[in-house]
């Protein structure tokens, strides 16, 4: 039973992987026809026909939306009574060398002391697993989150003096976009993490980037934040690709955490137009779920 | 205006082009990032020859998705890089190898636009991430040189046919799309965006 469960979760993984890097997620399409629908500059409406069209050529022929498919990186939501656990680490590293030559993906892990692509997306702690462990559950949830590079490299981490504040973190937001310009592929997804020590403010940043476009903070106070950086960021008017127009972002999903009464962190988190992220549920019965991704439900039976 | 060009370019064709004008490409182009930029200026400066001659070819920023079928490589995506990690390199790079058309996206800096200037070159850009669209325009794999580097740092020699639609965003009278958009962006942050949230 084990055995076919892990075979299972290996399977469904690279069907995960697959689903993640060639179709985009339905809020983030959605968000991109919106954006095109509501801008009047030329050029910028180009570039988003020439994103929707390629969206739909990817899906058609199952081909990588973007030729950077990414470091791989996995949420994992492992419910306490999942039978499979200490295993799930090796499953999913295979998963991602299969994926790699079955969709293909590009190989994109490379040693850091050796210049070396390892050729199949695997490497030292890579792919990369965010785990948490969820008390009661019986379910397994993996998002696969493939990271491209050209949207990581503006991202930033700084930890504030407390009396510099929102108003600081706000001003950080505003001039690091502004300084990524046209970089890291807009309309870009941000992300932003408060608090914590440095590292938690970038998870939760990152994490913040899994939510839906759309979707907003269930926290009063961080869902108006998020309106206002949104309307700011948008306000410099780079637009998509650097063209100009309205949108330079799609969202900006903010969480926090706590923070140490002498620092105020803040990091900034970016993820190109192709925002790629897709989930599913793995249940104890070995039947699969796609969430994001409905038509992978379809190619799964 | 809208162009259809073949690889090799003249000089004479390239100088008619200028920001925000668009170019189909046709004909011989390779691939080069980081890692070939570096190895071509390596290789140059200590008098070796380069497998292939640049002279009037066009360089993409671009690390592809291949596979190989029957002994053949496919392209199956390849969109564009960000130029700008390639900034250190292209002005020499133009100098020496005498490519006449840079394509990546995201924009290059101000020893480009100069470099552009200089030489009769323009950097062109391939909407980012649109790797799907942009294997259309690729015809055949030619060949691929350095595979050592890596699949995407490799340099392959590509056959286009109609590659585009390319943006002028460098032409070679120096004028640089993206530093107009800086200087917009910078403008924007200082009278629209600062204000709101309480800086001068």
């Amino acid at each position: 039973m084990s055995e076919n469960l892990e075979s299972v979760i290996e399977k469904a993984s690279i069907l995960l992987l697959k689903g993640a890097t060639t179709i985009i997620p339905p809020d983030v399409k959605e968000a991109l026809i919106k954006a095109r629908d509501g801008e009047t500059n030329p050029l910028a409406i180009a570039q988003l026909n020439a994103i929707l069209e390629n969206c739909k050529l990817a899906e058609r022929e199952s081909k990588p939306i973007c030729q950077d498919t990414g470091l791989i990186i996995f949420y994992v939501s492992l419910g306490e009574n999942f039978p499979v656990k200490g295993r799930l680490k090796d499953i999913l590293r295979r998963a991602t060398v299969k994926a790699t030559s079955e969709i293909p993906l590009r190989p994109n892990a490379v040693d850091v002391m050796m210049h070396k692509n390892s050729g199949d997306n695997t490497g030292r702690y890579i792919p990369w697993i965010e785990w948490e462990l969820v008390p009661g559950s019986d379910e397994l949830t993996v998002t696969a989150f493939p990271k491209g590079g050209g949207s990581e490299a503006p991202c930033i981490a700084k930890v504030l003096s407390p009396s510099q504040g929102l108003k600081y973190a706000k001003k950080l937001v505003v001039d690091t976009v502004a300084e990524a310009g046209a970089k890291p592929c807009p309309p870009v997804s941000i992300g932003v993490g408060l608090g914590g020590t440095i590292d938690v403010a970038m998870k939760i940043a990152k994490k913040a980037l899994l939510r839906p476009v759309g979707v907003r903070s269930n926290i009063e106070v961080l869902a108006n934040l998020e309106l206002e950086l949104l309307d700011l960021v948008n306000s410099l008017g780079i637009g998509p690709h650097g063209v100009g127009g309205k949108t330079t972002a799609l969202t900006v999903n903010v969480d926090y955490a706590h923070r140490h009464p002498a620092s105020y962190a803040v990091a900034v988190a970016f993820n190109c137009w192709a925002a790629r992220r897709s989930k599913m549920k793995i249940y104890p019965d070995g039947s699969v779920e796609f969430v994001t991704h409905k038509i992978l439900n379809e190619w799964w039976r | 205006m809208e162009y259809h060009l073949n690889t090799p370019l003249k000089e004479k064709d390239v100088r008619k082009l200028r920001i925000g004008d668009i170019v189909y490409l046709s004909g011989l182009m390779i691939t080069a990032r980081d890692a070939a930029h570096n190895r071509v200026l390596k290789l140059l400066a200590s008098g070796e020859k380069l497998p292939l001659d640049l002279n009037g070819l066009a360089v993409y920023h671009c690390g592809p998705v291949v596979r190989k079928l029957n002994g053949e490589w496919e392209i199956v995506a390849a969109g564009p890089t960000t130029s700008a990690r390639m900034e250190s390199y292209e002005a020499e790079f133009m100098e020496k190898t005498g490519v006449r058309m840079i394509i990546g996206k995201g924009g290059m800096g101000s020893r480009t636009a100069e470099a552009c200037k200089r030489l009769g070159a323009v950097y062109t850009i391939f909407t980012g991430g649109a790797a799907v669209l942009a294997a259309r325009g690729m015809k055949r794999v030619v060949d691929v040189k350095w595979l050592d580097l890596g699949v995407p740092e490799a340099m392959w020699i590509i056959e286009a046919e109609n590659f585009g639609p390319l943006m002028v965003a460098i032409d070679s009278t120096g004028a640089n799309f993206y530093a107009d958009l800086k200087r917009r962006v910078d403008k924007n942050l200082m009278e629209k965006v600062y204000p709101k949230i309480g800086f001068k």
